[in-house]
């Protein structure tokens, strides 16, 4: 369950592009590798993110598991259905599990994520 | 991490077929979730669980002379336990530090310690030590298998199950009999708050006795549960666990468990140290906190108690009946009072916590 509709990060996070934003979540190894999420500390709207710099967290059960950004840009969505249904990310990390939106600053930088194929080979070396 | 060869359990193809995530823990290969911690707490708390433990560790001890022996490494009072009585105990150093926390059933015919996994060698050379030699203490944790039946259905299901000779029994009491057809010692007991059993059953017997607790608790919605859902369980009810909570470099009394200790018995290996440090007072307390906002208290996060550092959460985690952030730590005794404050480093954040008196939980087992 690796949708090729968009691009992944070697942290397992995806990002699905629609024009200036991309729109991000984790992805389904990672949700299945936290087990359950029960809290999401996400940054405001308006907040700068930093390539590969860590913008919030994911609280498990057993775990804690920071967030990084995929591209840098300004946070401009935040999933609020996530404070009160955090397990959507374990139920739909594709789907309504999204966490952000991210108003890319650099286009470049969003299409040298990795594809879904190099996404399946990187879990698959884990 | 180096190559070593885990021990697997007599259920370990049953956990496999049931999709458990396996993990090393004390050396063993343990199921740490089926379907979820969470969903597996839940079940424990509204209906049953039932946990493999058979990593625990099995120690006998027989002879003449094992009252006396056992009452000698231990804190609580084994003379005073009557046959078909367990109780919660301690294993000291003789400068009072914690060696291990056990369970001592007086059987029959023989004193039986369950001991914490990863401490089975340790005690038993340190009994094999103190033992005279009409006494033998015998490891049998290889050959007996574990189970823990959890939860406000548990007695219907171990009577459902043939177990009815079981259901009578009173909290902290054991009786030896058959289970799924094989000798069986039955205790109710447990490690999660909730009324339940724990059944000790020969290696090859297990399977028989697992598969037949899984089918009569399948219509009670009794669900297998693993590692993360008793560390979650535990928690909440704060039992302690041995190598966070408490280990050789905290006493009884810092940790609450002054309840385990009776000084007025005869001579025990670290109860001079004891009588010491009754004398001076405790300098700091274990004591469990609820955070006040989202943030979760871990294992090993720094603590802070009336501005200063106060050493690091001992366990921490998710509540799931508790809904919060809850953890356990060691803080000046005068920063200890429940309705206090202790603030814990989550990642950075220094996050406020309120010290609760007692269980996150209220314990509902059996009476």
């Amino acid at each position: 369950m690796t949708p090729d509709d968009r691009k992944y990060t070697e942290e397992h996070e995806w990002v699905k592009l629609d024009g200036a934003v991309g729109t991000v979540g984790i992805t389904d190894f990672a949700q299945g590798e936290l087990g359950d999420i029960v809290f999401l500390d996400l940054p405001r709207v308006g907040t700068r993110t930093e390539k590969t710099k860590p913008f919030g967290s994911v609280e498990a059960v057993k775990t804690v598991s920071d967030l990084y950004a995929p591209v840098s840009g300004t946070i401009v969505a935040v999933n609020e259905e996530l404070v009160s249904a955090p397990d959507l990310v374990n139920k739909d990390p594709y789907g309504k599990g999204w966490i952000v939106r991210i108003e890319i600053a650099d286009a470049a930088e969003a299409s040298a994520l990795l594809s879904a194929g190099d996404y399946k080979k990187h879990i698959g070396l884990h | 991490m180096p190559e070593t060869t885990l021990v697997r359990t007599p259920l370990f193809d049953r956990h496999v077929a049931l999709g458990a995530r396996l993990v090393p823990f004390a050396g063993w290969e343990m199921p740490i979730q089926y379907a979820g911690i969470l969903a597996e707490h839940q079940a424990v708390r509204t209906a049953a669980g039932l946990f493999d433990v058979s990593h625990m560790g099995e120690i006998e001890v027989r002879g003449e002379g094992a009252v006396a022996l056992v009452d000698r490494v231990t804190t609580n009072s084994v003379a005073a336990l009557p046959v078909g009585g367990v109780q919660y105990s301690l294993l000291l150093r003789p400068d009072g530090g914690i060696i291990d926390d056990v369970l001592v059933y007086r059987l029959e015919k023989a004193i039986l310690l369950v001991v914490n996994a990863a401490n089975t060698e340790k005690d038993l050379a340190w009994i094999r030590e103190r033992a005279p030699r009409d006494v033998s203490v015998i490891d049998c944790s290889r050959d007996l298998a574990l189970v823990a039946l959890q939860g406000p259905s548990a007695a219907r299901i171990l009577e459902d199950a043939g177990g009815g000779a079981f259901t009578g029994l009173r909290y902290y009491h054991a009786a030896e009999g058959r289970l799924a057809g094989h000798p069986a010692v039955v205790s109710r007991t447990g490690y999660t708050g909730e009324d339940g059993f724990e059944v000790c059953v020969e290696s090859e017997r297990a399977g028989d006795v697992w598969d037949l607790l899984m089918e009569s608790g399948r219509p009670r919605g009794l669900a297998p549960a693993g590692l993360g859902a008793r560390d979650s369980l535990r928690l909440e009810v704060r039992f302690c666990l041995y190598g966070n909570d408490i280990d050789e470099t905290t006493n009884p009394f810092e940790a609450g468990l002054g309840w385990t200790v009776r000084m007025e018995k005869s001579e025990f290996v670290g109860r001079d140290a004891l009588e010491r440090a009754r004398g001076a007072g405790v300098a700091r307390r274990l004591v469990g906190f609820v955070a006040e906002g989202r943030e979760i208290p871990r294992h090993g996060y720094a603590l802070r108690a009336g501005g200063r550092a106060a050493g690091s959460v001992t366990s921490g985690g998710f509540g799931p009946t508790v809904g919060k952030g809850i953890g356990m730590g060691y803080v000046p005794a005068e920063h200890a009072a429940p309705g206090g404050t202790v603030e814990v480093d989550c990642r950075g954040k220094w996050a406020a916590a309120r010290i609760v008196k007692g269980p996150f939980t209220t314990p509902r087992t059996h009476k």
